[in-house]
């Protein structure tokens, strides 16, 4: 099936430009909504997030794909929606809104997700770590 | 405390005021300081004898209880049935069964009444009955085998009652009245005119002014009976409803002060002649008065309450207004309705010969104050007239204006007329000032004021009501009833619905753009997508595995499985009505061990596949595709299963194909969308095995086809469904189902059930079966060309997933690797994998 031919363009970590990463291509990701992608980190292969909002201020969002409520890696499974001007999107297990600029937790000031800086580069999409 | 130090108070009587006293003990914690044993000497436990005739219109004795099974054990209360006191030792404070003696500190009579049957020779005859039990119902059934004609002797209130009970049960029934017209004392000779007309109208034969003199064998029918006149009337079955007299025997005999026509005389504290000894409802004599009627019953039971926890609750009398449906017919009677308490009053009357309303005022000589009022036909200005009648409050200009026909709308009192004493709800004493109380306590809407005030959760003729006290009192604290769904639409679900319909618009984005608040983003939220997803594929039915309808749906939509606590995902194929055949059960088996998933068997008769990997949903569903499986809309806000019994195929006590219903209603309802999910039962008999009454929708098969039951629920809130249709043929039942969900449909708020939404519906049942069953609102073709449109656009979501390459990229776990997730880990217990 398809993910088996995803292999072909698994991740290989640029240790010459630690500045950023290729995760995917544009047409990997989902209009409104996620898709959860691995990123090698000096700490090891980490879950992360990505939002694409086409034709919005900031199209691209990455977070932490895990859900600290749950300790499940669902948050690309979440739907996206705004709260009070600011772009969340909530967790597909207990409901909890995270935004998607900085990762806060909207219920518990003390919970912030891990956020990182995304862009296009062309159709690639690329990550700071 | 030790159990030695409580009081021992008894109860005898477990009527529906007996019943209210324990309620009341228990929800004060009155317990803490009394063992409370009650003796009932029927074999139900407490039930609503109001409803009593519903008896033969599929509420069972479960169903018209008051309480469950378990609530007296449950709170520590012992409860003996079938056992009858026979008598009272005040000295010693016991009272004898014949099962032995049990002693009391406090003793309360709740005895209630029984039903007066007139000294007529022959009067014992067989199939000579009564009206006021169970069990008396169950004779009456019995006796109604053999019988084609029935006669209720007694035109009053419980003689309709019981005229309603002979019609359901398909017998050609008369009444017999001794006063010159029906229910003399509620309604005056126009008003028991209008009242007779309607009746004969239903096929119900009226004899006033008939004294029976003897009752002897007939020639056509069992029984000849011979009136004053000489005149005579046959008939098969006889039940006499003349009335009630106070059951105060016990009392009698044990030498309470009791009253010359019957009754236990209490006082405000409910205490008789021995302070040890209280009374309440129909065998207390107050004030030289009987109070027939179950609201002064309950203010009974919280005085005797107060008086048992040394509290100030007194009972000052009882308002005796009352507001009926007889046999269909609205009867309404307020105050003094006849005019003859007060000298110098002024009547004012309306009668429409047409269509059929009385109307009566008994007002002040100087026409300022409601001192009475009467009403057939039409109790629309009941709620008004009470109010103006029970808070002094002066009369319009024109009184007439209060029941003359108007062009528009009924001038309704509005709510801040009423005083803050205004009696809202009469069953659970509720003024407008205890609603004032729970809104400044925090009540921010009407569900939490009727849950903190009990507010018309008894008998629900205060809904209206109630509902627009609460509005204006939010209202008047600047609170906006905020009906908006969520801060991106101003609307509530069924404004939406409508929008969509009549706009045709077919996409989140576009309703949003042209609906939605203005605000920074336009995304929406996990409220309104979901919602609006819904709506849409109610309305269209297209995929929501649709680029445009992919973001609305929660994930389970998205994935077309249930996500576990773990991230996996369980998969649920459809076991339409519960049959599946072995080959298929041995594929379900296969796929299991292939993909290393927990089976266990649902509650709705199918199979659920828990653990699987999302990257493994396209391949297991290919597999149960291949087999013939179709996806079971378990991750759904939408109809899941159909659950059924084995019917009249295999069991030797069904009378219809219960399974066949199953699988053909299942078929046609799958892939329904609505504001939440939707469960049906179908039963091949009344045994019901198949939980029908537990249901949104259930069926429940007939000798003459299916009776349909809804709004039913298990969960957290188990509900009975209610019995809205009777012998349906399968055509007229898919009709009714199609109508019945399509209004649900469009008219119940997000994320509500059948249940919550039938208790929220102001008219409640009678309104739902104008709509549905008797079409008022001129819909019942649209709704069903909705259903229509949306049976004929089903397809299996899956089918079309799994040959769409652009759909089954989505299945993937990460975009950029085909690792699985290595924080998903399984543990083995009782031989299959669970979440470690």
């Amino acid at each position: 099936m398809t993910a088996t031919a995803m292999k072909h363009t698994a991740v290989t970590p640029s240790r010459q430009a630690p500045a950023g990463q290729r995760l995917c291509s544009k047409a990997d990701l989902v209009a409104f909504s996620g898709v959860a992608a691995w990123l090698e980190t000096p700490q090891g292969p980490k879950q992360v997030a990505l939002f694409y909002l086409p034709g919005y201020p900031r199209e691209l969002y990455a977070i932490d794909h895990h859900d600290p409520f749950s300790n499940a890696n669902v948050i690309a499974h979440g739907i996206v929606g705004d709260i009070k001007g600011a772009a969340v999107v909530a967790s597909p297990i207990y409901k909890q809104h995270f935004r998607l600029e900085d990762g806060q937790c909207m219920e518990n000031e003390s919970v912030k997700l891990r956020t990182w800086q995304a862009e296009f580069k062309g159709d690639a999409v690329w990550i700071e770590e | 405390m030790s159990t030695t130090s409580k009081r021992n108070v008894v109860i005898i009587g477990n009527g529906m005021v007996g019943h209210h006293l324990v309620e009341q003990l228990i929800e004060n914690g009155a317990l803490a300081q009394m063992n409370v044993t009650v003796f009932g000497e029927e074999r139900h436990r407490a039930y609503d004898r109001v409803h009593l005739s519903e008896y033969f219109k599929g509420r069972d004795a479960e169903a018209l209880a008051l309480c469950d099974a378990d609530y007296y054990a449950r709170h520590g209360v012992t409860f003996n049935s079938c056992e009858a006191v026979v008598s009272i030792d005040r000295a010693a404070k016991t009272v004898a069964t014949e099962r032995g003696n049990y002693a009391y500190d406090h003793l309360v009579l709740a005895t209630g009444s029984y039903p007066f049957v007139p000294p007529i020779p022959g009067n014992d005859r067989e199939g000579c009955l009564v009206y006021r039990t169970l069990d008396d119902l169950d004779a009456i059934r019995d006796a109604s085998q053999s019988a084609t004609t029935g006669v209720v002797v007694g035109g009053g209130l419980l003689g309709l009652e019981a005229a309603n009970a002979l019609r359901g049960l398909d017998l050609e029934t008369a009444v017999i009245e001794f006063a010159p017209r029906l229910m003399p004392m509620q309604v005056d000779a126009e008003g028991g005119e209008l009242l007779r007309e309607k009746i004969e109208a239903l096929g119900v034969q009226v004899l006033t002014e008939r004294a029976t003199q003897r009752i002897e064998d007939g020639e056509a029918s069992r029984h000849r009976m011979v009136f004053q006149d000489g005149k005579v009337l046959e008939t098969d079955l006889i039940v006499f409803s003349a009335g009630i007299r106070p059951r105060d025997q016990l009392a009698r005999e044990c030498g309470l002060e009791v009253g010359e026509r019957g009754g236990v005389v209490i006082d405000d504290q409910c205490q008789t002649s021995d302070p040890a000894i209280l009374a309440i409802g129909e065998v207390a004599l107050w004030n030289q008065s009987i109070f027939g009627l179950v609201a002064p019953g309950y203010q009974m039971a919280k005085a005797a309450l107060s008086t048992l926890t040394q509290g100030e609750t007194r009972f000052k009398g009882a308002d005796m207004s009352t507001k009926l449906k007889l046999l269909g017919v609205d009867v309404g009677s307020i105050g003094d309705a006849h005019g003859n308490q007060n000298p110098g009053a002024r009547m004012f009357r309306y009668l429409d010969p047409l269509t059929q309303i009385y109307r009566k005022m008994v007002v002040s000589s100087d026409g300022k104050k409601l001192l009475g009022a009467m009403l057939v036909g039409d109790n629309s200005a009941y709620d008004t007239l009470l109010q103006y009648y029970a808070n002094g409050i002066e009369l319009p200009k024109e009184p007439a204006s209060l029941i003359l026909p108007q062009s528009g709308a009924a001038p309704a009192l509005g709510p801040d007329a009423l005083p803050d004493t205004a009696m809202i709800c009469s069953c659970h004493n509720v003024t407008k000032a205890s609603i004032c109380a729970a809104i400044d306590a925090g009540a921010s809407d009407l569900a939490a004021v009727k849950g903190n005030t009990r507010a018309s959760t008894g008998c629900g003729g205060c809904a209206s009501l109630l509902k627009s006290v609460v509005d204006h009192e939010l209202a008047a604290r600047g609170v906006e009833v905020d009906k908006s769904i969520c801060e991106h639409f101003q609307h509530t679900r069924q404004e939406l619905y409508d929008i969509v319909r009549v706009e045709g618009i077919k996409t989140f984005s576009e309703l949003i753009e042209k609906h939605g608040t203005p605000s920074a983003h336009r995304l929406g939220c996990d409220i309104c997508k979901p919602a609006v997803g819904s709506i849409l594929a109610s309305c269209f039915n297209e995929p929501i595995t649709d680029a445009a309808h992919i973001p609305l749906q929660d994930t389970n939509d998205t994935f077309m499985a249930n996500m576990q606590k773990n991230g996996t995902y369980s998969v649920v194929p459809r076991i339409a009505g519960g049959e599946i055949t072995p080959d298929k059960l041995v594929v379900l088996g296969q796929v299991a061990q292939k993909y290393s998933l927990y089976t266990k068997i649902t509650g709705g008769q199918r199979i659920d596949l828990f653990g699987a990997r999302l990257e493994d949903l396209p391949d297991i569903w290919g597999e149960l595709i291949e087999a013939g499986f179709e996806t079971g809309h378990a991750y759904g806000k939408s109809l899941r299963t159909v659950k059924s019994c084995v019917g009249s195929t295999w069991c030797r006590y069904g009378v219809q194909d219960s399974v066949g219903m199953a699988i053909k209603l299942e078929n046609r309802y799958k892939g329904l969308r609505a504001p939440h999910k939707i469960k049906f039962g179908v039963s091949g008999c009344t045994r019901e095995c198949a939980e029908a009454q537990s249901k949104d929708i259930g069926i429940i098969a007939t000798e003459n086809g299916w009776n349909l039951y809804v709004c039913g629920n298990g969960g957290m809130r188990p509900r009975h469904a209610e019995l809205f249709a009777t012998d349906l043929d399968d055509e007229a039942l898919y009709r009714t189902i199609d109508r019945f969900l399509m209004f649900y449909v469009r008219t119940a708020d997000r994320l509500q059930r059948t249940s919550v939404w039938r208790e929220n519906l102001e008219g409640g049942l009678d309104y739902l079966k104008e709509v549905i069953l008797d079409d008022s609102l001129g819909m019942g073709n649209e709704l069903e060309r909705q259903m229509q449109t949306v049976v004929d656009n089903y397809q299996c979501e899956w089918a079309g997933a799994i040959s769409d390459p652009d759909k089954l990229k989505r299945f993937r776990s990460y975009v950029n690797d085909s690792r699985p997730d290595p924080s998903i880990i399984m543990t083995s217990e009782r031989g299959q994998l669970r979440p470690a």
